[in-house]
């Protein structure tokens, strides 16, 4: 059994777990109980079933490329093949073969953005309580939910997302407890199945959440104060702790019976060991820096400060820890934790030199997280604070996928990294400019010249108009 | 203002704000002049007399004592007119005791609510819109129910009193359709019907005032406070804002201004493309957003980020109000340049979006002839921009409101100040 501690350490070999999986059995008359059913805990109960399609070599050339990994190339190439970005350069393309050939024509290429933080799926359009599939707002920890048993992969917000040309998303539960649950990481892909879209070999990441909305979700029991609040995570994490000695010991010595699974302690125990990854909605400087401390006490690390509207206050803590900032350029106001917001926030944490992100939690603005990263540019530029292009398309590229830890296959446009890329009308910084195309593993998904060809969702069919239907704008 | 260091803006706090109307002359030389009434003036020159526009061309002569600014390579708009606001009745969204904007009503009928009796004029959004977002003027708009009450258009100064602000009060009535809970209802037809009824009821009271004070009229719908405000719409005197966004619904409202023969505009309006040229025949503005495509609702299944565009195509006439998320109703009211700069990527013309968010949304709520466009005679509100006010990278460098460079050193400036270099020292 000792390859379950295996599996249950590292994501990347999850994978194998799926030739162990009732799913992938061969079909008889009665099934083996799974992993899961052995009372020892299974890595991979749902495996991602993602698979790229065979796709043909794309060679760009005559591109303004933002990479991501190093300064602005002007007139520069992109070969992509099997998926898999192969070269990128300046000046000669190298010859490609059967490559289709595209003359950018000066126009932009970028990696394909990422969105750290977004509800898509589990809160799909349109709306309405039967789609409500955010917050399991029953209990003030609920680390036993995953995100993706919520994610209806026919929300029309996906096509939508992907033609703002981003091509990775984190789906997180939401706020209303303080601890969410487990994320989940999803290519953005029609499919039938959430497993269709799953990153394969991503790492989990558990949504944990201060301040106002836990309180008031729990106001009639516990938590109803701040101070309510960080009992409740000491408490889980004590919990958990305890939890993950009885297991690493059973798991080490295999003597007697194994513990009984518990799904609560089964995910806070793996944070503990470190694979899967903090995502902490909290808006204050003060309870951020109460959240190290708790993650200090308790032996993890905060890979992502979400929303995170005063990260501004504690930029320097930041860095120091390395602790990513996912925020806003510029929401704020709504509530009280809220009011402190600038627009120079992702500016400041920038030039404090911890990793700043732009995020969404919203379907809306995931469509232009290019153009937030613009704005909150120009607040940094008004306080002295100079960022080039090359730069800037970290917070919409690079960065998130480090704070997802993918930043050794998505994120910046080098040799042997997926293949995610988008082509844009104009530079992605400008109000004006829109994704001309989109590929994803080196698969063309979005091609805003053929709107016939465009993804539409089981939902939309018959519902809402279709593309082909829509034109007649101008500019 | 953001070429200034944060010291020297600290020291401008107050020096800028003016009580009242500008007592100077000033001449602003060299930019290029988008007056939106007329076409673009380059190299061109504006002079503002005690608050008032008193010239506008390429060959203006320059009065003797007028403070010069040169807006050499700077573009020069009208001051941004926002439609549809809460500035002012809501500080803090989620802080109830900050809530001004929605009336209790009776019925979900609140006709009689004066939402900008609430005004508070030291609302920190307010010099946040003005000065990151070169927004002058705003609809204060009240919100809930079936007839949520009478809003108002506001100018943007800063150190008066809520009265000093009001440009026109009221300037509309708003209404909600298309929403059967809004109105109590069990059906979007009976939410038509209630407000059928309100209408036939405040026009029999009119008629009948000496019968309905002697209590010898059958019961109306409604209170003699809210039946008196509908009288505003029924003469005419104020449009009906209607909220609404399924295209049968907005056919619905077109033919409930035809009925009683008042004014409708429709706002929010997701799939008001579809009924384009209806909208057009029957010549009813549109308000709406270019940065919502979701079909969020069982009403907005059609929504899409085209909408402003197809509808100027049919020759609507249409003023922008921010439909993304993110507050753009008030902590964000700034952002309604790069809603334009949307519409524009998605098929409007630059020169209509400028329109769309300076004097179609003043045309509609009535102040056209004080606000909107830069011609003689008009406030002296207006904006030198960086470039194209439309793009992020541009930042309104001098926002005049009624000839008063109104710059201020914003709550959020205060708080960028105080942590742009870490750790901070209180």
């Amino acid at each position: 059994m000792r390859h379950f501690l295996v599996l249950l350490c590292a994501a990347t070999t999850a994978v194998q777990a799926q030739s162990t999986s009732p799913a992938a059995a061969p079909a008889r008359s009665t099934l083996a109980p799974g992993p899961g059913a052995l009372s020892v805990p299974n890595a991979d109960p749902f495996p991602s079933t993602y698979r790229a399609p065979t796709s043909r070599a794309v060679l760009i050339t005559n591109a303004t490329i933002l990479t991501a990994a190093g300064p602005q190339i002007d007139r520069g190439f992109v070969l992509m093949r099997d998926g898999k970005i192969v070269s990128v350069g300046s000046g000669a393309a190298p010859a490609a073969g059967d490559a289709e050939v595209i003359d950018a024509n000066g126009r932009y290429v970028t990696p394909g953005l990422i969105d750290t933080h977004s509800h898509m799926g589990a809160g799909a359009a349109p709306g309405g309580q039967a789609l409500s599939d955010i917050n399991e707002a029953t209990n003030p920890s609920t680390a036993r939910v995953w995100v993706e048993h919520s994610v209806w992969p026919q929300d029309a917000q996906f096509p939508r997302v992907l033609a703002g040309g981003v091509t990775t998303l984190q789906i997180l539960p939401g706020s209303a407890n303080l601890v969410g649950g487990r994320s989940v990481v999803l290519k953005v892909v029609p499919s039938v199945s959430v497993q269709g879209m799953k990153f394969p070999g991503a790492r989990y990441g558990l949504k944990m959440a201060c301040g106002e909305n836990p309180k008031r979700v729990y106001a009639a029991r516990s938590p109803s104060t701040r101070m309510g609040n960080v009992a409740g995570y000491r408490a889980v994490w004590i919990g958990a702790e305890a939890y993950r000695r009885r297991w690493d010991k059973w798991l080490a010595d295999k003597s007697g019976d194994p513990p009984t699974r518990d799904l609560e302690n089964e995910t806070l125990a793996e944070v503990l060991r470190g694979n899967i990854l903090v995502q902490n909605h909290c808006y204050r400087a003060d309870e951020m820096l109460q959240m190290i401390d708790i993650a200090k006490e308790f032996g993890y690390r905060i890979r992502s400060f979400h929303h995170g509207v005063e990260a501004y206050k504690l930029a320097d803590v930041m860095a120091r820890d390395s602790i990513s900032g996912s925020l806003w350029s510029d929401w704020g106001g709504f509530k009280m934790e809220a009011i402190d917001g600038i627009r120079a926030n992702l500016a400041l944490v920038h030039n404090a030199g911890a990793r700043a992100i732009v995020h969404s939690d919203d379907a809306s603005g995931a469509q232009r997280l290019n153009q937030d990263a613009s704005k909150a540019r120009a607040a940094g530029a008004a306080v002295g604070i100079a960022i080039d292009d090359a730069t800037l398309i970290k917070w919409v590229t690079y960065n998130p996928a480090w704070a997802l830890d993918l930043h050794d296959r998505i994120g910046s446009l080098e040799a042997g990294k997926n293949a995610d890329v988008v082509l844009w009308s104009a530079n992605p910084f400008s109000v004006y400019a829109r994704p001309d195309r989109v590929w994803i593993d080196g698969t063309l998904r979005l091609d805003r010249a053929d709107p016939r060809q465009a993804w539409r969702t089981d939902f939309e069919l018959g519902y809402v108009p279709a593309a082909s239907t829509q034109t007649g704008g101008r500019r | 203002m953001r070429k200034l260091s944060l010291v020297a803006l600290a020291a401008l706090t107050f020096a800028g704000t003016s009580a009242v109307v500008a007592q100077e002359t000033v001449a602003i030389t060299g930019g290029t002049i988008y007056p939106v009434s007329g076409p673009r003036i380059e190299n061109g020159t504006i002079i503002l007399t005690n608050g008032i526009i008193t010239a506008v061309g390429a060959n203006v002569a320059i009065p003797a004592g007028a403070r010069r600014v040169d807006a050499s390579g700077k573009w020069i708009t009208p001051g941004l007119v926002a439609p549809v606001t809460s500035l002012g009745v809501v500080e803090v969204g989620a802080v109830t005791d900050t809530r001004d904007v929605g009336a209790r009503g009776l019925n979900g009928i609140a006709a009689a609510f004066r939402v900008w009796d609430a005004l508070n004029p030291n609302a920190m959004s307010i010099p946040v819109a003005r000065q990151d977002g070169g927004i002058t003027t705003v609809g204060v708009m009240p919100a809930g129910g079936m007839v949520a009450g009478m809003g108002a258009v506001i100018e943007l100064r800063s150190g008066v009193t809520a009265d000093a602000m009001l440009r026109k009060s009221p300037a509309a009535m708003v209404a909600t359709l298309d929403n059967a809970s809004a109105s109590q209802s069990g059906s979007r037809a009976e939410a038509l019907a209630k407000f059928r009824t309100l209408l036939r009821d405040a026009r029999e009271f009119n008629l009948g005032r000496a019968r309905y004070d002697a209590g010898s009229m059958r019961d109306l719908s409604a209170s003699r406070a809210d039946l008196e405000a509908m009288q505003l719409v029924l003469r005419g005197t104020i449009p009906l804002i209607v909220n609404v966004d399924r295209a049968s619904e907005i056919l619905n409202a077109i033919a409930l201004g035809k009925e009683f023969g008042i004014r409708i505009v429709i706002n929010s309006g997701a799939e008001a493309w579809q009924v384009a040229a209806q909208l057009a025949a029957a010549r009813v503005p549109v308000m709406t957003g270019a940065m919502n495509n979701i079909p969020d609702g069982f009403s907005a299944l059609g929504q899409r980020q085209e909408n402003l565009g197809l509808l100027r195509l049919a020759g609507v006439q249409v003023a922008i109000v921010g439909n993304g998320a993110g507050g753009e109703d008030n902590f964000n009211v700034r952002n309604l340049r790069y809603e334009a700069g949307n519409a524009v990527a998605y098929g409007m013309t630059w020169d209509d979006a400028l329109r769309a968010i300076t004097l179609s949304p003043a045309e509609i709520l009535g102040v056209s002839d004080r606000v909107g466009s830069l011609a003689v005679g008009k406030a002296a509100n207006l904006v030198v921009w960086t470039g194209d006010p439309f793009e992020y990278a541009t930042q309104p460098e001098i926002v005049f409101v009624a000839g008063n460079d109104t710059r201020v050193f914003t709550r959020q400036d205060q708080l960028t100040a105080r942590y742009r270099n870490l750790p901070v020292k209180y």
